[in-house]
């Protein structure tokens, strides 16, 4: 049994304890290495800001209805702040990929609607399909993309929108 | 006796590194100290690589570059130093918050303490974080982009922050946010959470002992040179990086939301959280009730408020009308009934109204003085060996009452430091051919302070101080916890052999009238 008093020996343990405090540091600083993507794999991330159409048609006010309001808010349309819900179906290779309802934000429902969703998917070649209603008013899909499309290992395929163009490819 | 198995635990740390380092330089009873420490290197360190770093798209990933690479040998030093004693901070605060929970310090009166050092633990992992974000690397993307996940799936913010991070929609603005958060926002909060955490404890010391801190120090200098904290390659928007060097004391939670969900990952550390905050009522523990002060049995001499390690007692004006000008008042919510202020109190004399019921100026109601003194004439009274030790014992450290024998008499008090020393020398003079102090381990009393004041008052550093009449080479004071049996029984059997040579060449001591006070 050693001598605790010994300070050759106290160095000794204190260089070990210092050893295994770096030892931690050495390898939980960088390790174990993590794989986020398997070698084959890539990202398709699907991202856009887009308000639906207003929920409710709007509506030309009554001589009637306009002499309870106050002066100064007769205005002769009543149109609802309310957007409608975005619907949208991602489909790949013909699989679903993803689908969501997306009320509008805000207290009135009258904001815009942000979509982000990314998900990992094989590199290579694929088939994407994207339906987007955004009116409660009109039956069926307003806006669909049907495309082929080639991704590369790692590759983030950002898929965006705008009103102009409909869904593309950045 | 049982002790349960994390206690254990922490008793056999904390034995090896008493063995490796002393009592003086033992790491943990300095893990707030160091804590500190790490942070000091961390902003100095970080004050150099500011001046250096561009915090821009453009010119952030390369001007780490050029700390790593170019300037190796003084910049890139200092961000290996700030990287690795970020991660040795959380070492030393996680092995804090063992300890205090292993040992039971975390409940009753310190839950205050406990409670708020978890928002630290969240500030610094998120200090860490944001840090990762400013060296806009691979990993820097990763981190940003899964912190932006881990907000947009908070029903807080409108909009999509995840969204910032593809290809063509980072601007500078963001280096100007991330910059004020790591550099300004998060050390400034971080800073006053550290002044709340340690706001109800007295003497607050934020330096670790010289060599121990030059030994730290020293380790991460010798890691920072052998392996050099180095950035992944440069962050693409377009691709997502594959493999990854995580730094685990801070990015751990990243791969979990990759495995899980956001939601998930939130809940975990949610749930966490709130189970720790809880912890010190589940279940409640309820202290002793607070010291009381005796206005007719003190003199202000404020040597209990010097004393009390948790800010309990207070100063005021004379209130009774006495010819002292100050008087000390407790504060029941803040006091830790440990009774050391008892011990600071000159009037605990019991060599002071023989003949009555002893009172003194700052008393504990659960063992009052008077008590104290009937337990200590008892307990010597019961002892008839060749060489009978009194044994002082707290109920945080030892049960000295298993070592009760013909010879041997162990009294229980709330802390070691509660024992005046005139108690002491009152012992010997009724008998008790030794006295010995068994408190915590040296360093590490339950009550912070008790086995110091202790050693200081005997001494002669500390009022009130143990008398010179007393013969110290009757006194032993000897740091033990639970699982310290052995070495207690062994220095008590050395202790008594002192003292049965010490009986062939006894000398008669005159002495001591009623009413002698201590000398303060």
């Amino acid at each position: 049994m050693f001598n605790s008093q010994n300070k050759f020996f106290r160095y000794v343990l204190q260089a070990i304890n210092y050893s295994v405090f770096m030892g931690m540091i050495w390898y939980l600083s960088t390790s174990p290495s993590y794989r986020q993507l398997a070698e084959d794999e890539a990202v398709m991330t699907i991202s856009f800001s887009h308000a639906g159409e207003i929920k409710e048609p709007c509506h030309r006010r009554t001589q009637k209805e306009l002499m309870k309001l106050p002066p100064n808010m007769r205005a002769p349309m009543d149109c609802s702040r309310e957007r409608s819900p975005i619907v949208i179906e991602v489909l790949l290779d013909g699989a679903p990929m993803y689908s969501k309802i997306a009320n509008a934000p805000g207290l009135y429902k009258d904001g815009g609607i942000d979509i982000y969703h990314s998900e990992k998917v094989p590199a290579g070649s694929h088939h994407l399909s994207i339906k987007m209603d955004d009116s409660v008013l009109k039956e069926g899909f307003d806006y669909e993309f049907d495309q082929d499309i080639e991704i590369k290992p790692a590759q983030i395929l950002l898929v965006g929108f705008d009103v102009s163009r409909g869904f593309v490819i950045k | 006796m049982l002790v349960n198995p994390i206690k254990r635990a922490y008793l056999a740390l904390e034995s090896w590194f008493n063995i490796s380092f002393g009592t003086e330089w033992n790491p943990m009873y300095h893990l707030g100290t160091l804590t500190f420490f790490f942070f000091w290197i961390i902003l100095v360190t970080g004050l150099y690589l500011f001046g250096i770093f561009h915090g821009s798209i453009d010119g952030a990933y390369d001007s780490v570059e050029y700390i790593t690479h170019e300037q190796w040998y003084l910049a890139g030093v200092m961000r290996s130093l700030h990287r690795y004693a970020s991660d040795a901070a959380i070492i030393t605060i996680l092995l804090h918050m063992f300890k205090e929970f292993a040992s039971g310090r975390y409940r009753g009166f310190r839950w205050f303490s406990w409670v708020s050092g978890l928002p630290i633990l969240w500030l610094v992992v998120t200090l860490g974080i944001t840090g990762y974000w400013l060296v806009w690397d691979e990993l820097a993307q990763y981190v940003a982009v899964g912190s932006a996940r881990l907000l947009d799936s908070l029903p807080i913010f409108s909009g999509s922050m995840a969204s910032n991070f593809e290809e063509g929609e980072m601007t500078d603005r963001f280096f100007i946010l991330i910059e004020f958060l790591h550099l300004l926002g998060q050390p400034l909060i971080l800073f006053f959470m550290l002044w709340l955490h340690v706001k109800r404890i007295s003497n607050v010391d934020i330096n670790p002992p010289r060599g121990l801190a030059m030994g730290c120090f020293m380790a991460l200098l010798v890691l920072s040179f052998i392996k050099p904290a180095v950035s992944h390659g440069p962050a693409d928007l377009s691709s997502m990086p594959t493999v990854l060097q995580l730094d685990w004391f801070y990015l751990n939670a990243y791969p979990l939301m990759d495995l899980w969900s956001e939601g998930k990952t939130w809940l975990l550390a949610t749930a966490i959280t709130f189970v720790l905050m809880l912890l010190p009522w589940a279940p409640p523990k309820k202290d002793g009730p607070a010291a009381v002060v005796d206005l007719a049995h003190c003199n202000g001499c404020e040597l209990c408020f010097d004393d009390c390690p948790f800010e309990a007692i207070t100063v005021q004006a004379r209130t009774d009308g006495a010819k002292f000008d100050k008087e000390v008042v407790v504060n029941p919510s803040l006091c830790a009934s440990c009774g050391i202020c008892m011990a600071s109190c000159p009037s605990s004399n019991p060599f002071r109204l023989a003949e009555e019921e002893l009172k003194t100026g700052i008393d504990m109601p659960a063992l009052p003085v008077d008590k104290l003194r009937t337990m200590t004439q008892e307990a010597v009274a019961e002892m008839a060996g060749p060489a009978n030790v009194l044994l002082v014992g707290c109920e945080h450290g030892f049960n000295v009452n298993r070592l009760d024998n013909n010879e041997t008499k162990g009294i229980k008090l709330m802390c070691s430091g509660m024992i005046p020393p005139t108690m002491v020398e009152y012992a010997l003079k009724k008998g008790a051919d030794g006295v010995m102090i068994v408190g915590c381990r040296h360093n590490d009393c339950f009550f912070r302070f008790g086995n110091l004041w202790v050693d200081k008052r005997f001494s002669g550093e500390r009022k009130p101080i143990l008398r010179k009449r007393a013969d110290r080479r009757r006194i032993r004071v000897f740091g033990g916890s639970e699982t310290d049996k052995k070495s207690i029984e062994s220095e008590l059997s050395l202790f008594r052999n002192e003292l049965l040579e010490l009986n062939k060449e006894k000398v008669d001591v005159p002495d001591v009238g009623a009413g002698e006070s201590t000398d303060v």
